[in-house]
């Protein structure tokens, strides 16, 4: 009489690409749960990873990303230990795997890792028993902001599939947009992508062929449900690539003349920090359209449903 | 009926007679307390607590809020369950400060399930008082937990499992003695 319970049968979160539709769903339900949590008027705590130890392993920087993850883990009473690059026995030459080896020694259940290489957390996963969460590796995923947009997105428009959705700006080094290519295009979204060719590499069209690409934002926009803006990442040598910040302004900064041609309840999207007056004005960033900080306030209760969901054993599925 | 070899405890009819009867116990206890609620317990408590609302809708001529319990995330054996099973939304539309609580599950057995929902509700305000209605008290407790309004009562031998099924999840009512294994 009982239907097969769903389990989430993953053990890591390595990146969005090896989830199903069903995972992605399941996910995104979850949180909705612990929005509910959020949204307490008390005690915004549960006890669901009580006797829990997750351990925060950020080996490049991140702010909004690993409160986030932080919050979330206090949110579910776990036990939280942080481990920075900076403080650890990294900076004075010990390999990533002499570090994991170290760090299972404390028997961790979970381990939240920000590492600049994109084979690293599977490098983990391999030595330890823990479940990995990657909170970011190099250019490659950032699955807990792919699932936090995509949440997002269906608070807003109540559904994925069918939206159609631009991302634009800088895709050449962001790993925000490889992860949400999946999700997105997993989701049966429709997905285009916008920039200057230079930042645009087309070998994206051999993984995600239904993907869209264009050079013309203004031609794109009209379009659009929502439009998911990249920061310029300077630091990674985003200005090698273009021939001017002037010119990269005139052609693809989102400002207050280019939503005036949008859909009249688009949704603006940035995954943050923001080059507020390069690729975004102030104007559209505080605007009516904007969501960027439910992205934020999302990112706690996805987050919470991501470490909640590979809290448990990975094992048989129990009726 | 089809399910021949669960032997059938309650039929439909039965079923709703018994809910009237815990309904007009809830109104003989509560019918003048202007705070009374009601809380279904996920899943199947919920569905009793909208029919027992709509009985006490009738009988006292006032509309009893009801809110929904979802207590996975308190129970005690999570930590050892094989995958995290999936949570839903706890729905309260109200405030607890004050309220006098029946919090309305399908089958009291051990009592854990209501432990948990205490600690549940304990996070989320503080009732003046919270009393427990079931459909079936089938014994078996290894919790000091009883409940206050119970519509069937029966000592039911540890090896068999009591099952409510309800049409809103289940497609048909009823409450059926199956073996277990």
């Amino acid at each position: 009489m009982t239907t097969p319970r769903y389990c989430f049968p993953h053990k890591h979160l390595l990146g969005i690409e090896p989830l199903s539709p069903q995972d992605i769903t399941a996910l995104l339900d979850q949180a909705e749960a612990f929005e509910e949590v959020c949204e307490r008027p008390d005690i915004k705590i549960v006890p669901a990873l009580r006797k829990r130890m997750v351990v925060n392993l950020f080996f490049e920087n991140s702010t909004r990303t690993r409160n986030s993850f932080e919050i979330a883990e206090k949110r579910l009473s776990a036990e939280i230990i942080n481990f920075d690059a900076d403080t650890s026995s990294l900076s004075k030459g010990e390999t990533l795997i002499d570090t994991a080896l170290n760090l299972e020694a404390m028997h961790p259940d979970l381990i939240v890792m920000r590492h600049s290489a994109p084979g690293a957390h599977a490098l983990l996963a391999r030595h330890m028993k823990a479940s990995i969460i990657n909170a970011g590796d190099g250019a490659h995923e950032h699955p807990t902001q792919a699932l936090l947009d995509a949440y997002t997105l269906r608070q807003r428009f109540g559904r994925l599939e069918g939206l159609k959705i631009a991302i634009v700006g800088d895709i050449r080094h962001s790993r925000v947009v490889r992860s949400n290519l999946w999700l997105l295009t997993k989701m049966g979204a429709k997905v285009t992508l916008v920039g200057p060719p230079t930042l645009l590499p087309t070998e994206l069209k051999d993984t995600w062929p239904m993907v869209d690409i264009s050079y013309d934002l203004d031609a794109v926009i009209p379009d659009m449900d929502a439009i998911m803006m990249l920061r310029a990442q300077f630091e990674r040598g985003t200005g090698q690539f273009i021939p001017g910040q002037g010119e990269y302004i005139r052609y693809y900064q989102i400002n207050a003349d280019r939503i005036k041609r949008a859909k009249k309840d688009v949704a603006i999207m940035h995954p943050g920090p923001m080059n507020r007056g390069f690729e975004i004005t102030s104007e559209v960033a505080d605007g009516p359209n904007n969501v960027i900080l439910e992205q934020v306030t999302n990112g706690v209760p996805v987050r919470m449903a991501v470490l909640y969901l590979l809290s448990n054993p990975h094992g048989e599925q129990v009726p | 009926m089809s399910e021949a070899h669960a032997p059938c405890l309650l039929d439909p009819q039965q079923m709703d007679a018994y809910l009237l009867r815990v309904a007009r116990e809830i109104a003989a206890a509560f019918g003048h307390d202007e705070n009374l609620v009601l809380i279904g317990i996920r899943s199947r408590g919920l569905p009793l607590a909208e029919r027992l609302g709509a009985k006490l809708g009738t009988l006292l001529g006032r509309e009893v809020p009801i809110g929904i319990l979802d207590i996975t995330l308190y129970r005690d054996d999570l930590t050892e369950m094989a995958g995290s099973p999936i949570v839903r939304p706890t729905e309260i539309p109200f405030r607890l400060k004050g309220k006098t609580v029946v919090l309305v599950d399908d089958v009291l057995f051990t009592g854990r399930t209501i432990r948990a929902a205490l600690d549940a509700l304990q996070d989320l305000g503080r009732p003046k008082r919270v009393w427990l209605a079931v459909l079936v008290d089938r014994g078996g407790r290894e919790l000091p937990i009883q409940a206050d309004f119970i519509g069937l009562k029966l000592e039911v031998p540890l090896n068999q499992r009591v099952s409510v099924r309800v049409v809103e999840i289940d497609k048909v009512d009823g409450v059926f003695l199956e073996g277990r294994n």
